[in-house]
């Protein structure tokens, strides 16, 4: 096993590309190391992404925001400006861990790790979030929703790192929100996640739309029929109760000791119609 | 597997070690460094036993590589009372009866002094959340608890 820190992004994804064996990229290592110890992976090489310029800071540009690979979950609950823009992208990658996971995980790493119940995931999607990806080809970028195709798997070719997320630079009268039920208070993984984000327009109509269920499927479902009942209307009785049983009817999830088929099914509308109520507010609604 | 030369500071002193490339800092710290403070409990990041300060940052040392330390600031438990004095949150344990078994102590006062370092004035609710990653299977926490709020108010008046 062989462990590098490069500097620069270009000389990562050279050695990442020219590794014979397995190699894993560590940011936060909250889940490469537990998948080490446990056995799970032994990688050949370990690329530790951490000191590559740029890559552990959340820019502010005329686009939007862009989050560097490495920022520490933390450190996305510190930026006032993120918080503003983008409340349930940030109160999603808040509810990772404990403190101590916080000061570690990053939401790169949360979309990589390719969970069905991630919790950042939904969030990002819903916001319409994009993965900006370097590797031997050159550059691409492609929405995140796009990441994960499978339970720890993801669309990433050999040699490739996302450096970084992007989110647009919000639209005026623009709201979002992420909640999951949990049966313990915090420190734990999602049962079922809804992530909802809202534009407005100047009479409180909602313009444009965006529903992102978590651990309802086997990768993030983005629920486009969910967002067509919330368009066009302000978010009254019934639009809440069309979207709830569209959400009620699109997850796919599976029984397991967390939760059953039916329960994840329920609750998953419960949360969307509870987050896009916040989501409402957050962007001016009434 | 070769070898990572590593320096760092570590309660204000330069260290430098050589470590295995998977090995974590935990493993470091107590099997090579001698600082058995930090606790390995479940060694996934679940307890918080080996929690440490990493530049500024509360973090569990056995989800940390030790190659990782290079050129940053450890905190451990060891650096926190100053010779035969001790810490005011490491007084108002002892005062309070905040322990019992102590496995799990180094990790509470740890993580209790970033929280009181970002926080000084926490309400029981922000103390139980901020330690929420820090398990005990002995004291039922409301010791701690009170242990944390006294030495909060020790502090301010400091």
């Amino acid at each position: 096993m062989r462990y590098i820190r490069p500097l620069s992004i270009e000389d990562a994804v050279g050695q990442l590309a020219g590794s014979a064996g397995t190699a894993a990229i560590l940011a936060g290592g909250s889940d490469l190391l537990v998948r080490m110890k446990g056995g799970f992976v032994e990688p050949d090489l370990i690329v530790d992404i951490k000191a590559i310029a740029g890559l552990s800071e959340i820019r502010e540009t005329a686009d939007g925001f862009s989050i560097g690979a490495a920022v520490p979950c933390a450190v996305l609950g510190e930026s006032a400006a993120l918080k503003k823009a983008w409340p349930g992208v940030v109160e999603a990658a808040k509810l990772i861990g404990s403190k101590q996971v916080q000061g570690r995980c990053t939401i790169v790493g949360n979309l990589c790790n390719a969970s069905p119940a991630a919790d950042s995931v939904p969030a990002l999607v819903a916001a319409g979030a994009r993965a900006s990806i370097v590797g031997p080809g050159g550059k691409r970028t492609i929405p995140v929703g796009s990441v994960p195709t499978g339970p720890g798997k993801t669309s990433l070719a050999k040699g490739e790192i996302i450096e970084a997320i992007l989110l647009d630079k919000r639209a005026p009268r623009s709201g979002d929100a992420y909640l999951r039920f949990i049966p313990r208070t915090e420190m734990d993984i999602a049962v079922v996640s809804a992530g909802v984000n809202l534009t407005l327009d100047e009479h409180g109509v909602i313009k444009a739309a965006r529903v992102a269920l978590g651990a309802a499927a086997p990768t993030v479902l983005l629920v486009e029929e969910a967002a067509e009942a919330l368009i066009g209307r302000t978010l009254d009785e019934a639009a809440l109760e069309r979207l709830a049983k569209v959400c009620f009817g699109a997850c796919r999830p599976i029984d397991d000791k967390r939760g059953t088929i039916e329960f994840r099914r329920k609750v998953a509308g419960v949360l969307a119609r509870r987050a896009a109520t916040t989501a409402y507010a957050r962007a001016g609604g009434k | 597997m070769a070898g990572v030369a590593v320096s760092t500071t570590i309660n204000g002193d330069s260290v430098e070690y050589l470590c295995q490339p998977d090995e974590t800092l935990l493993d470091v710290l107590r099997d090579r460094l001698g600082l058995t403070g930090a606790k390995e409990g479940c060694g996934t990041g679940d307890c918080g036993a080996c929690s440490i300060i990493l530049d500024d940052r509360l973090v569990c040392s056995c989800l940390v590589l030790g190659a990782e330390a290079e050129g940053r600031r450890v905190e451990t438990i060891e650096g926190m009372a100053h010779g035969d004095k001790l810490h005011p949150l490491q007084q108002k344990f002892l005062e309070h009866a905040a322990l019992q078994c102590g496995i799990c102590t180094p990790g509470f006062l740890i993580a209790a002094k970033d929280l009181l370092a970002k926080n000084p004035d926490p309400t029981e609710e922000e103390i139980r959340f901020g330690l929420a990653g820090n398990l005990c299977r002995c004291t039922g926490y409301d010791k701690i608890v009170r242990a944390v709020q006294d030495a909060a108010t020790v502090m301010k008046g400091a």
